[in-house]
């Protein structure tokens, strides 16, 4: 029989879960480690424009998720107008458009966007195409002197932009360069000027992202595309690479703001700064996206979030049950009734729960001493101990609040027909097999519950199961890797000692 | 206290993953279980066979017909009651006297009808079965074992447990209860195990609680000298086993009757490794060497196989074989 498929069953469940983490890690900025802020920027974009009376359209091009910076919710306030969002070779763009609107119009555009190291753009780097340059005298051979000086003091296209950039700057302006600026903008004139020299260049819209500061208009770069990779350029200063704290806006080439139908028609923006756990921050980011690949507890209400987030901690308990017998050979009365038990330690927490549970069952075992005098059906004694520990949990409750010990309340989460077949089945073992074996296998079930208690209650493990949901198949693996063990049980080395004593 | 995985690999010793994974696991068939997990099944397969058990007086499976129970035991002097479903020797009451209204244990401990019928009602509402399912309370005669067994055991009947893996015998030990065990032939409980020579089917050493013995601890006796008679006529029996269920991984019990010879107690498909400690030797170079062998071979060829290769040149008790008495 081969042993072939199992580890391609256990090598695929590891892949496939440390895959679906890695994923999630990157693509959905979830850090590892539950105490990571991150900072999250409220941009509001307010668009203004005097409207004809009439037909309006407005076209305005929104932020992605790009290097650095990754979009999380966005939000729209346009009372009166139609809305569509569209995402094609033009990027990502809301289009608003009423019927008949008159005077002064606003529309605001709002996204919540967190810093995000790990963020890449989600578009194609696909090389855009050179566009043809055409000049007209006497700019053309102004043009080219000026792409010929620049050309001379540079090595390749990264230097070249630094060069022509410079040689634009107003302290070192040249006779033609002077020329040239008489008939175009600075930035659309160094996008021409590279373009002429076949150097893949457009321009962008850029928004520098400060707490607090209101009624910002977007900044103008240069993008020059150089081996398969886009470079930033500041036209000011000539400066390469992009800014910490620069999002880009725009970066297609278009223009930011189309209205048809007004006059005077601005964007301007408002920002604000905030830092947030992560934990909140992937939650908000989950509303949005919905794909396969993005399964996710998330998407869920809230209500039914909170209860996988116990479900989802049931594998590591059982993990924990499956080290302790497997490997330790800890002897426990009920498989996974430990895992039970330590659930309820999470509700009631650690001491209170190991005191209510040693007091529940020592004072069940004397009842079901008694009971077992009256000779009953097995189903009709379990019944009668089920209800004795409702009793004895009353009984407790109502002593320890008489006595101000609030924490005694919480014994109430106990599962108590989980609580009475201990009972039962420990009662049957001391009769059996006498009280060391109830020591015995009542104190590794105590000890499975305590340790399976502390791998639960774990504010790491809590959020990495929560999280990612591959850690669930890396569990699968783990356990049944160990259901493949054929190697010694640790208390079997002490077990088995006199036989190696000859 | 502790020892290394390294020298208990040396030594072969088996440990519980290892039997799960690689023997139970590989060898039993689950749909087989049953066979062997209900002793009443196990008891009519063996019948079928021609394999002698212990005499049934009667069954009772429903907790009405607990009413016929004095019926059924009148007239015997010594029964056995079992849950045909039960495990590691839960659950079984030894009534070697009737006095009267009295049901006397081998402790001398007197029970009433009463306590009897509660008894039965236990075992029918499943109490030491497996999962607690409903059972079926089986009667048997008492077995009437030889005199000179007394010496070595203390109330109870010593049974003797032989590993059959496909079909070869390939480890053996008796099990002789002790007060701790309460009459019981379970070593976990207190029992003696003492490890038998396939060979010779003499005594190997005795173990209780897993710490070495070289006396009975109530009747004092000197275990070296338990020596079985008939003992390839039990292997035999045990290695037949094999035919009857179908499990490859096998744990035989059978007593010695002084009338009638080895009889099958029951079958065990999940037969514990205490066994390795009362023969002070490992599983695993037996298991291996077993794995190697041919299947088509028959009960007689795989006895004398093992008897030829698990012979024990080597007594562990000093003055073993001067002082063997037969049985």
């Amino acid at each position: 029989m081969s042993r072939l498929p199992f580890y391609l069953v256990v090598a695929l469940l590891f892949l496939v879960g440390i895959g679906m983490s890695v994923h999630r890690h990157i693509e959905f900025d979830v850090p590892w480690l539950p105490g990571e802020q991150r900072q999250v920027w409220e941009i509001e974009a307010q668009v203004n424009f005097i409207a004809d009376g009439g037909p309006a359209s407005v076209d305005l091009a929104l932020p992605s998720t790009q290097e650095g910076y990754r979009v999380l919710t966005e939000h729209t306030a346009s009372p009166g107008y139609g809305l569509h969002f569209s995402d094609d070779s033009r990027g990502r763009r809301a289009q608003w458009a009423a019927r008949d609107v008159e005077g002064s119009q606003q529309l605001f555009y709002s996204a919540q966007v967190m810093v995000a190291p790990q963020a890449t753009s989600i578009e194609q780097e696909s090389l855009k195409t050179l566009p043809s340059v055409a000049w007209e005298p006497p700019y053309d051979t102004a043009a080219a002197e000026v792409i010929q000086r620049a050309w001379a003091q540079s090595a390749d296209d990264i230097s070249f932009t630094r060069e022509l950039i410079q040689n634009v700057n107003a302290d070192r302006l040249g006779e033609n360069t002077r020329l040239l600026l008489t008939q175009f903008d600075r930035v659309p004139l160094l996008v021409k000027l590279l373009n002429q020299a076949g150097v893949v260049a457009q321009e962008v819209s850029a928004l520098p992202l400060e707490h607090g500061r209101r009624r910002q208009p977007l900044t103008t770069w240069i993008q020059v595309y150089h081996d398969n990779s886009r470079t930033l350029f500041d036209p000011k200063s000539g400066a390469m690479g992009k800014p910490d704290n620069l999002l880009l806006w725009e970066n297609n080439g278009q223009s930011v703001l189309d209205v048809e139908g007004g006059s005077r028609s601005r964007v301007s923006f408002s920002m604000l700064s905030r830092n947030q756990p992560a934990k909140a921050a992937v939650r908000s980011q989950q509303a949005g996206s919905e794909t396969l690949l993005n399964f996710s507890i998330h998407s869920l209400p809230l209500e039914e979030q909170a209860l996988f987030q116990t479900i989802l901690l049931l594998p590591v308990g059982a993990l924990m049950v499956v080290l302790l017998r497997v490997l330790i050979g800890v002897k426990t009365s009920g498989t996974f009734m430990p895992v039970l038990i330590a659930l309820a330690f999470i509700q009631t927490s650690l001491l209170t729960g190991v005191i209510g549970f040693l007091l529940v069952v020592a004072v069940g075992l004397v009842i079901r001493n008694y009971l077992s005098y009256l000779n009953l059906l097995l189903v009709a004694r379990v019944s009668a101990v089920i209800i004795t520990v409702i009793a004895i949990i009353a009984v407790f409750s109502v002593l320890a609040y008489r006595f101000g010990l609030n924490a005694g309340l919480q014994i109430t989460f106990f599962p108590m027909i989980i609580l009475a077949w201990t009972i039962e089945r420990m009662s049957i073992l001391w009769e059996e097999e006498g009280p060391k074996e109830v020591l015995i296998q009542g104190g590794g079930s105590l000890l499975t519950a305590v340790l399976a208690y502390l791998a639960m209650n774990n504010a790491i493990i809590r959020y990495i199961t929560f999280n990612f949901i591959g850690v669930q198949l890396i569990l699968m693996g783990l356990i049944l890797m160990l259901g493949n063990y054929t190697g010694y049980r640790l208390l079997e080395l002490r077990r088995f000692k006199p036989a190696t004593e000859d | 206290m502790w020892t290394t995985p390294g020298r208990l690999r040396a030594k072969g010793i088996v440990g519980m993953n290892r039997r799960n994974i690689r023997y139970i696991g590989r060898y039993n068939s689950r749909s087989l279980y049953p066979l062997v997990d209900d002793k009443l099944k196990t008891k009519l397969l063996a019948e079928q066979h021609g394999i002698a058990t212990p005499a049934l007086i009667g069954t009772i499976a429903t907790q009405f017909g607990i009413k016929q129970l004095h019926r059924i035991l009148s007239g015997h002097q010594g029964f056995v009651i079992k849950p045909a479903k039960g495990s590691g020797g839960k659950g079984i009451l030894i009534v070697n006297e009737v006095s009267g209204d009295r049901y006397l244990k081998p402790s001398g401990q007197s029970l009433s009808i009463d306590d009897v019928e509660r008894h039965v009602s236990n075992i029918l509402s499943g109490l030491y079965s497996l999962g607690g399912s409903p059972d079926v309370a089986v009667i048997e005669a008492l077995i009437n074992f030889d005199e000179r067994f007394d010496k070595y055991t203390y109330e109870g009947v010593p049974d003797i447990r032989v590993i059959v893996f496909k079909g070869y015998p390939v480890m053996a030990m008796v099990r002789l209860s002790t007060a701790a065990s309460d009459g019981k032939a379970n070593l976990h409980q207190g029992a003696v195990g003492v490890g038998i020579d396939i060979a010779t089917g003499k005594a190997l050493r005795g173990v209780q609680y897993d710490r070495a013995i070289a006396h009975h601890p109530d009747t004092e006796h000197e275990l070296a000298s338990l020596h079985i008679s008939g003992w390839e006529t039990l292997l035999t029996l045990a290695a037949s086993c094999y035919e009857v269920t179908g499990l490859g991984y096998l744990g035989t019990d059978m007593v010695l009757d002084r009338e009638l010879g080895p009889m099958l107690l029951e079958l065990n498909a999940r037969p514990g490794l205490a066994i390795q400690m009362a023969n002070g030797e490992g599983l695993r170079p037996r298991l291996d060497l077993i794995e190697k062998q041919p299947d088509e071979l028959d009960t007689q060829q795989r006895v004398a196989f093992c008897q030829q290769h698990f012979a024990r040149s080597q007594p562990d008790i000093p003055g073993l074989s001067k002082t063997t008495a037969s049985i």
